[in-house]
């Protein structure tokens, strides 16, 4: 928790790598895993003569998010060339965006601490990834590092946020948001392990009250959401004691280690970089018209927040349950259908919620790639509904459809399930039990209302569990009472 | 007349009409190089297994009837900024003094298309940075006019193999007039054409913004055939124009009535040598009994566009070149004591001296607190001497100058003093920096038998104008068949 | 503009990975001052209102469209690699 003394300020620097097929500027492959440089040609690798060819999908992706983070579109923007020295640039810079990037002036609204808060967007700019590093712990010599340049060339999104974040928890509630909004716009598969959606962190403290930013810390590229938190937790906390010491804090880049739990400085960083940006002279400036921009407009799909609010206003779902049905954009789609489908909002959302989400973890996978389509779903409600079977058969079916993909009604026949609602069937069992466990009949008789629930699990019992029970119920009582 | 004195049309004819096979003509190519090439030093590699089964390969379809295009079996020098697959692209550098390009350029493709016969890869002032060829980490070229005197820079390899006969014509690339300025002093033709004309793909780059390559050839001829072969829209290549390209042989046409010419005064400088002046001055009333209008033009600007070049060059530069790190290809320094180490090892001893110095002058004109006073500046009175042209142009059709104020001077005379040498630029560096298309043709030689060049300049995308202005003067003249005495 | 300095010179060596003895430093410095002073030239020049020229022809939106080729062979892309171990491009090590 931060010393009330100071005012925490926390800006997030996000990257995300786009999920086009091809890279940004060459035609190799975007793909997470592959053997070390087997996904590399003369241009990612930066050889002699290669020049860029920008990659249409990465432009309509960048802008696309723009708009979902509600930014202006710009009308001409260009490429600039960042000019540094790292093994993992293969051309020495890094073609990216600098005084004129793709998008500006937009925000995102997250919900944190039961308040919808604000972050506005700065800039959103679209680079090329660089290569990745490897280090002596994975090959084993020490003074040797070896480079990967798979990644090099995959189109990434920068997003710059204002320093409008007060506390570590709220950066990542943003961060999160980010995340949900990237993925429902199918740009980018924000996968963290795989290393396509990291953050930079940008902290300072200063005293409450105080309109002036204080000095600030960098860290660098993470890719994990605990890490970030606890880093920035550790630094709020470690610029506190500073501030309280009367000390200064100093500009650095830090690293955090897990393991210690503390902030280091990186040592590549050490020095100041003189980036020396000017316009990419091998790239032609993109001018982007109006009615493209509301032509991508089009094509992004309602986005988590709007979605959460209209599955409560339409559906009338408790907002927790609008929550977990947006968790991705897959599991709306998913429920909007069978909402649609079935007439019955609420039954498709506790199924959902339910037995679907159980079974889809224990497979672990979405529900993109799982055999229950709405179909499925809203009809095995439908059947519910019109007493073809109870609920409880409904749990054994469901599992069903989730192995073979077969269609409700299709395995109720084949496994003959269907409830059996036939009162004069019913009543020859409940005669039978009726007769077979006397002594349970007669305390019923006698008041003691409980003896009920033996008597109907009994028929439960002989009609394999098919009976309706609210019918075996009534005639239950019907002849006891009688 | 031995074949490696021939044009490449003339080749033609004999090769199509079966009198000659690419064979032949390559190795009396070969037998030229192997008699001259001593005193020439024009090329870093020879290709001969490549090129002869090239010109096999052209030779069945000569043999067969084929239509075949103007450039097959056609022997044929690239500069070494080109990259060749599978063949030895230097850069006259030793940071690629092992570097075996895994891809062919565009433009190497499209010669490959025509069935041309690649002879070699030619020497060259180091990535294009030089005007004499003397910074080449190779070799030194020779004028084969006068072999104490450079062959210009920075395509000289290039230009002394078509002028002394050890290729029938050549590629090479003109940032600041790299092309130009070394056809001049070599007596043969060079063209730049306009910018986004040729694909860069493949080529080196020096300058992004400036670079382009071009054709060195014994005749216009030859220049229009080679412009067919290699001009055309790259999808591999952003800045490459989508236009259609015309058929540039049909320029040549040996009539100038109507065109209208412009001189402009500021071409004609002080420091110039009283013989070009002569000699184009003879060229130009040439051109107006020819029937072409002679007028005076003024472009303002143009004292200002080596400085200009001096900065957008090298800031460009400084950026293209930090790829040579030793990491992914190229020399590696030994004894690196850690990454850093290593790049300014490898860097430091793999570039020569000109391009260290550029490459310094480059990074320092980026480097904060300097670009708005050097880069930005430079990028704003490139407009100026851009806007120069366009204006001229709206008067008059071409813009005819000295291609160099001197003839070729004598090797080691301006290496003392960079500026000096940067200074033979004057005439080539605007319409570098405006992106328009230059020929240079011989227009005589200097009383000590030094070639001398005539520049023909258009508005973008009008070669043809340049072409038949050329070809009109070559029609009346015959400095395109004198050959120096080797 | 200012006078460049020796300091500036190794500062600027330093940004371009380049190293030079004292000897060059000095030559260096020497050298850059003369030609910076010649490209002085351009102060004389009001260039207020003009616009810069990053490109010389006015193309505009070139794009390719989204299809991955197959890349190039490992083999070959490590063929001109100066050291390689695994697979990969080999490097002095790199301190995070």
């Amino acid at each position: 928790m931060a010393d009330k003394k100071y005012e925490t300020v926390i800006g997030l620097e996000i990257h995300a790598e786009f999920s086009t097929h091809s890279k940004l500027f060459c035609t190799c492959e975007v793909k997470f895993g592959s053997d070390a440089n087997t996904q590399t040609c003369p241009i990612c690798l930066g050889m002699p003569g290669v020049l860029p060819v920008m990659n249409k999908r990465a432009l309509e992706f960048a802008i696309r998010a723009g708009l979902a983070m509600n930014c202006k579109i710009a009308s001409y923007s260009k490429f600039d060339r960042k000019n540094y020295f790292y093994p993992d640039l293969p051309k020495g810079y890094q073609i990216s965006q600098y005084d004129l990037p793709l998008a500006c002036d937009g925000y995102v609204d997250f919900e944190f601490e039961d308040e919808i808060k604000r972050v506005r967007i700065h800039r959103v700019h679209l680079e090329e990834d660089a290569g990745k590093l490897v280090h002596a712990d994975v090959t084993g010599d020490p003074n040797r590092s070896y480079v990967d340049f798979n990644r090099s060339c995959v189109p990434l999104l920068e997003i710059v946020s204002e320093p409008n974040l007060r506390s570590p928890a709220a950066a990542i509630a943003y961060w999160r948001a980010v995340k949900e909004i990237l993925e429902y716009i199918d740009v980018s598969d924000c996968n963290m392990e795989e290393g396509s959606f990291r953050c930079d962190a940008n902290i300072s403290l200063r005293p409450v009250g105080s309109e002036e930013f204080g000095t600030r810390t960098e860290l660098k590229n993470k890719n994990s959401f605990q890490h970030v938190l606890a880093a920035l937790q550790y630094e709020e906390k470690r610029q506190a004691r500073i501030l309280d010491e009367g000390g200064t804090v100093e500009q650095v880049t830090l690293l955090y280690d897990l393991n210690t739990g503390r902030t280091s400085p990186m040592r590549s960083k050490e020095e100041a970089h003189d980036y020396r940006y000017f316009p990419e002279p091998d790239l032609a400036p993109f001018e982007v018209d109006p009615e493209e921009v509301e032509r991508l407009r089009s094509t992004l799909p309602e986005l988590p927040a709007e979605r959460r609010k209209r599955f409560v206003e339409e559906y009338g779902i408790p907002a927790y349950d609008a929550g977990f049905l947006t968790t991705t954009r897959q599991m709306a789609d998913f429920f909007d259908e069978t909402a649609r489908l079935s007439g019955d909002p609420k039954a498709s959302s506790n199924w959902i919620m339910g037995d679907v989400s159980a079974l889809l973890n224990s497979a672990g996978i979405g529900i993109q790639d799982a055999k229950v389509t709405a179909a499925h779903l809203s009809e095995l409600i439908q059947l519910i509904k019109g007493g073809t079977i109870s609920g409880k058969i409904a749990k054994s079916v469901i599992a069903d459809v989730f192995e073979t993909g077969k269609f409700p009604k299709q395995i109720v026949e084949e496994k003959g399930l269907a409830q059996i609602s036939d009162t004069s069937a019913i009543e020859a069992v409940v005669d039978q039990v009726i007769a077979a466990h006397s002594g349970p009949a007669q305390d019923y008789r006698d008041g003691k209302k409980k003896a009920l629930g033996f008597l109907v699990g009994q028929v439960m019992r002989a009609t394999r569990g098919k009976a309706n029970p609210q019918m075996v119920n009534q005639l239950l009582r019907r002849k006891l009472d009688g | 007349m031995p074949l490696y004195e021939l044009t490449a049309h003339e080749l033609h004819e004999k090769l199509k009409a079966r009198e000659i096979t690419s064979v032949e003509l390559t190795q009396s190519v070969y037998d030229r190089i192997g008699a001259v090439e001593e005193k020439i030093q024009g090329y870093i590699t020879l290709t001969q297994d490549i090129a002869f089964e090239q010109a096999e390969a052209a030779d069945v379809g000569f043999q067969r009837g084929d239509e075949m295009p103007p450039l097959a079996g056609i022997p044929i020098a690239i500069k070494d900024v080109i990259c060749t697959k599978g063949v030895l692209t230097t850069c006259g550098s030793k940071i690629l003094g092992n570097f075996v390009s895994p891809y062919d350029a565009t433009v190497m493709t499209k010669l490959h298309q025509q069935g041309a016969v690649m002879i070699g890869k030619t020497n060259m002032d180091e990535f294009a940075m030089g005007s004499s060829t003397e910074n080449s980490a190779y070799r030194i070229t020779r004028n084969p006019w006068n072999l104490e005197t450079i062959p210009g820079g920075s395509s000289g390899g290039s230009v002394a193999a078509v002028a002394a006969d050890e290729a029938i014509c050549s590629l090479g690339s003109d940032t600041g007039g790299s092309i130009r300025q070394p056809a001049a002093l070599c007596g043969v033709v060079g063209m730049r054409p306009t910018y986004g004309r040729v694909s860069r793909f493949g080529l080196v780059a020096f300058a992004s913004s400036l670079d382009q390559i071009g054709p060195i050839s014994k005749d216009v001829t030859d220049c229009a055939l080679m412009l067919n072969a290699i001009c055309g829209h790259d999808p591999m290549d952003s800045t490459a124009a989508n236009l259609p390209v015309p058929d540039f042989t049909k320029s040549l046409i040996a009539d100038v009535k109507g065109i209208k010419i412009g001189i402009p005064k500021e071409y004609f400088t002080e420091g110039m040598d009283a013989e070009v002046e002569a000699s184009v001055r003879h060229a130009i009333e040439l051109l107006r009994s020819a029937g072409a209008t002679v007028e005076e033009i003024s472009l303002p600007h143009t004292e200002y566009a080596i400085a200009t070049y001096y900065i957008i060059a090298p800031a460009e530069a400084s950026a293209n070149l930090a790829r040579y790190d030793g990491v992914r290809y190229g020399f590696r320094a030994e004894n690196a004591e850690d990454l850093i180490d290593m790049y300014k090892k490898t860097r430091s001893q793999g570039f020569g001296e000109e391009v260290k110095r550029r490459i310094m002058l480059g990074t320092y004109a980026l480097s904060s607190g300097y670009y708005d006073a050097y880069y930005l500046k430079a990028q704003k009175v490139r407009t100026l001497i851009k806007s120069d042209f366009d204006k001229a142009f709206e008067k008059v059709d071409v813009v005819v100058t000295p291609t160099s104020p001197t003839p070729a001077f004598k090797i080691g005379e301006r290496t003392a003093d960079p500026l000096q040498m940067y200074l033979s630029d004057v005439l080539n560096t605007p319409s570098s920096l405006a992106g328009l298309p230059g020929i240079s043709i011989p227009c005589g030689l200097t009383q000590s038998g030094l070639p001398i060049g005539l520049q023909i300049l258009a508005a973008p995308f009008e070669e043809e104008k340049i072409l038949r202005v050329a070809y009109t003067f070559e029609q009346h003249t015959d400095h395109h068949r004198w050959k120096p005495e080797l | 503009m200012a006078t460049i300095t020796t300091d500036d010179v190794k500062h600027v060596a330093n940004l371009a990975r380049l190293e030079f003895s004292e000897e060059e430093t000095q030559q260096f410095t020497h050298q850059l001052a003369r030609i910076l002073d010649y490209i002085g030239k351009l102060n004389e020049l009001d260039t207020t209102d003009v616009p810069p020229t990053s490109h010389v022809l006015p193309i505009r939106n070139v794009v390719k469209e989204d299809v991955a080729e197959p890349s190039y062979d490992r083999d070959l892309v490590l063929a001109t690699a100066p050291a390689a171990e695994e697979g990969h491009f080999e490097v002095p090590q790199v301190i995070e």
